[in-house]
């Protein structure tokens, strides 16, 4: 028999939070910190609306592009929480999760051999939708000492002529960075000498604990350059109802559609009705949420700070990235050792990239009851490592 | 930091001081101030405890009370809520809108105690024209818990 399979496909590395998934699999007792998702249930009357949906019968394809009303709330969302215009008929294609969001941005802009810029650690689907779209990925490694930031130099330094798109992750996972406006403002002088886009993953704008989040798009001369991607998912805890959107100049999203008509039609019905109510009234769970994520936060900071595991202050998402160099091992080892001795699951920053070498991902998707518990054993292990150290020298 | 303290107590009044100033970004001297300054004014009214009696072997029996009432002239309602919630076997007394006019929560050990209270003391009453009693059989949700389940996470252990 013939290969059935693509070159292209087999040469992809599986995810590196796969391996890891299995092995806590067969550790029933253990207890994570390890996921990348909402610990709350989505607030009742969203999901309220999806069975009403239901109940209504609303169970056929919606347009293409996603319900009218869906794209009005979005685009009036994004008015009021960041003063983006987006205009609802030209602008805004509704997808399955913020995920198909990303593969038909690459795809649609990339030509083969252009490079796509990929700061890491990031999320794990960038780089692989960026070869499946025919890029070459580029990929640059952001620097604890800059908070995990992306500063203009770095950016200066890994563009060449073939540079044509740039992923902009924040507020990021693993790391929990953040970029404020100076901070934007500095890359997107670069981003316009350069003549670059940059697909804009703000999954997370609305988890940011150090004022209200900026988007690259409020930058002048950056809405023009910039797909804008967000979704349902972390704001609203609504991570299995698949929602997310992208918003772009019409010239691209005009061309992404294809893609999305093709291969997907529409995002899920149901989800979306539950969408329209998540926008129309759930401004005040999203803030009850951010309250708690915040305190979490709060919470683990100073953990890491009395435990003296070395820390940036994360200002987004719903992750701390400590860093475990001192130890003298991988995260990968450390992670299992940890899993091991302690059962407790954390992702190694490798997960994320080969940057994130010497750092762990723990998620605060918890009660705080329930990180009191995992911090617990952290410490007794940290302890444990010192004290061992401390004989070895 | 008063909304937010409140609402973190509200659910968890155990919570230790130290870990409270730290999950508000606060300093614990300006937590403890701000707590008592919320006791003097009345604010904080008490730190109770939320039992489901259900699950325990003590026999309880809960009433929710229609009572309508005759206001008196120059007191409104008010002094014969009081007469009411005096009772120490009242739970909560509420002035409320509608179909009547005082709603009496009430705690007893069996139906006859509390049938027993409504036809003795509350009834007789000089200003209560009428009384209905509504027997709780089962609190599904109390102060914002609910009792009848077990939070169990559905997650996935590792995910991206």
């Amino acid at each position: 028999m013939r290969n059935p399979l693509s070159d292209r496909i087999v040469q992809i590395k599986p995810s590196g939070i796969r391996k890891f998934f299995d092995i806590v699999s067969e550790m029933p007792d253990a207890i994570s910190l390890g996921v990348g998702e909402p610990d709350f249930d989505t607030p009742w009357h969203i999901r309220d609306e999806g069975i009403y949906s239901l109940e209504k019968g609303r169970t056929f394809y919606t347009s293409n592009l996603g319900l009218k009303e869906l794209r009005e709330e979005i685009c009036k969302y994004l008015a009021r929480r960041f003063d983006l215009h987006y205009d609802c008929q030209n602008e805004v294609i509704v997808t399955v999760g913020g995920s198909e969001a990303i593969d038909i941005a690459l795809r649609t802009m990339i030509n083969p051999g252009d490079e796509v810029i990929i700061p890491q650690p990031s999320y794990v689907s960038y780089e692989p939708c960026a070869i499946l779209a025919n890029a070459k990925p580029v990929i640059l490694n952001l620097k604890a000492e800059n908070e995990f930031r992306l500063t203009a130099q770095e950016l200066e330094d890994a563009i060449t002529e073939r540079t044509k798109v740039l992923i902009l992750p924040f507020p990021n996972n693993p790391t929990g960075a953040i970029m404020e406006r100076a901070d934007l403002e500095a890359i997107a002088r670069v981003i316009i000498q350069h003549d670059l886009f940059v697909i804009s993953d703000e999954i997370y704008a609305e988890l940011s604990y150090k004022g209200k989040h900026v988007s690259i798009a409020q930058i002048p001369g950056m809405k023009e350059r910039t797909v804008l991607i967000n979704g349902f998912s972390k704001s609203y805890a609504m991570t299995g109802w698949r929602l997310g959107y992208a918003c772009a100049p019409q010239r691209i999203t005009e061309q992404m559609f294809k893609i999305h008509q093709f291969a997907i039609m529409c995002a899920p019905t149901t989800s979306q009705y539950a969408a329209i109510e998540a926008l129309k009234n759930g401004d005040g769970d999203v803030e009850r949420m951010r309250e708690q994520y915040n305190q979490r936060r709060r919470y683990l900071v100073h953990a890491f700070e009395e435990m003296g595991l070395p820390c940036f202050e994360p200002f987004g998402a719903f992750y701390i990235f400590p860093c475990i160099r001192e130890f003298h091992m991988t995260s990968d080892e450390f992670a299992t050792r940890f899993l091991e001795e302690e059962k407790v699951a954390v992702v190694p920053g490798t997960a994320f990239g080969d940057c994130g070498e010497g750092f762990l991902r723990i998620s605060y998707a918890y009660s705080l009851e329930n990180l009191k518990v995992a911090i617990g054993r952290l410490e007794r292990f940290v302890k444990r490592l010192k004290a061992q150290q401390g004989r070895d020298v | 930091m008063r909304e937010e303290l409140l609402r973190i107590i509200e659910r968890n009044s155990r919570i230790d001081l130290k870990e409270l100033a730290v999950i508000l970004g606060a300093e614990e001297i300006d937590v403890v101030n701000e707590m008592a300054a919320m006791e003097a004014e009345g604010i904080i009214c008490g730190y109770h405890t939320l039992i489901d009696w259900e699950k325990t072997s003590i026999e309880k029996v809960s009433a929710l009370i229609e009572v309508r009432v005759t206001p008196q002239r120059g007191q409104g309602f008010d002094r014969i809520a009081e007469r009411i919630y005096k009772y120490p076997e009242v739970n909560a007394v509420y002035l409320i809108s509608g179909g009547f006019d005082l709603l009496v929560t009430l705690e007893g050990k069996s139906l006859k105690e509390v049938s027993a209270f409504v036809s003795d003391k509350l009834a007789p009453l000089e200003s209560v024209l009428s009384t209905a009693t509504h027997f709780i059989l089962k609190k599904y949700k109390d102060h914002g818990t609910i009792l009848t389940r077990q939070y169990e996470d559905q997650r996935e252990k590792v995910s991206p």
